[in-house]
């Protein structure tokens, strides 16, 4: 009998690979809102696997900021646009032999990436708890100027959004 | 069996790699986005789970900062296509082909 938490994961890890598998192909439907909806699930699916993982700020974050903003954003871009269903086009041969050899080459290596990973320590025995509290400590302390940085990234994109979507770009 | 490190690590990998074929194999610009999306989130995973397994609280100040560009990247990418959109009427990456040889 695994333990609580072991049978959480399997659960968490099932729904966030099946619903990451609808986003990319949906047997049902090729329409971006079925893809949009399905990447929710994913997004909150993973939170719980940073639960898991004691990462209780990143889950709450995960969760207001993609599932809250930016399938949002989504949606509204899919609305705005109007798209006809995609429909299906003949697959190039020279396209799928090429997705195939890479996705195959990356799989092979994260396979012998992850042969090479040791057993590590338990952590049960130093519990590290991923709350707000160390979390903003260590953010406001060791990582103040890249947090400065960020909030300029993040500036320049607002510019940059408003600049791209005025209508006549002169 | 004590689920660990390499479990995490296999998710991530198999995420990320779901990620990879629908940005190869999808023709609509919204989805190949977020694919992204999933292929950012499958880094983020495998950074929180050495966090945990390292004791070390690093990685998930790295997360923070990967979701916020995140945010930035899908607002810029999503004017962009709405501008694109604009002026030729399509989303699909095939119809997107003025700059071929």
């Amino acid at each position: 009998m695994p333990a609580f938490p072991d049978i959480l994961f399997y659960v968490f890890a099932a729904l966030t690979l099946i619903c990451g598998a609808l986003v990319v192909a949906n047997p049902f439907s090729r329409s971006p809102v079925t893809s949009a909806m399905f990447l929710v699930l994913t997004i909150i699916s993973m939170a719980g696997l940073f639960v898991l993982l004691h990462a209780f700020f990143l889950a709450a974050v995960q969760i207001i900021v993609y599932a809250g903003a930016v399938i949002v954003l989504f949606l509204f871009v899919i609305m705005l646009l109007d798209l006809k269903e995609e429909e299906r086009r003949k697959i190039k041969l020279l396209g799928l032999v090429g997705g195939l050899i890479s996705v195959g080459a990356i799989l092979s290596i994260f396979f012998k990436a992850l042969a090479t990973v040791k057993a590590t320590a338990d952590p049960a025995t130093k519990p590290l708890e991923g709350d707000t509290h160390s979390l903003g400590m260590l953010l406001f302390n060791h990582y103040a100027l890249p947090f400065e940085v960020v909030s300029v990234l993040l500036l320049v994109a607002m510019i940059g959004v408003i600049l791209l979507s005025k209508r006549n770009l002169e | 069996m004590q689920v660990g490190l390499q479990h995490y690590l296999a998710v991530s990998m198999l995420l990320f790699s779901l990620g990879l074929i629908g940005v190869i194999s999808r023709r609509n610009v919204l989805v190949i986005y977020m694919s992204l999306e999933l292929m950012l989130n499958a880094a983020n995973l495998a950074l929180v789970s050495f966090s945990w397994f390292n004791h070390n609280l690093d990685g998930q100040i790295l997360v923070f900062f990967i979701i916020t560009v995140a945010a930035a990247e899908v607002s810029v990418g999503l004017a962009l296509i709405v501008a694109l959109f604009r002026k030729r009427r399509s989303a699909h990456v095939e119809d997107l082909t003025s700059m071929k040889l």
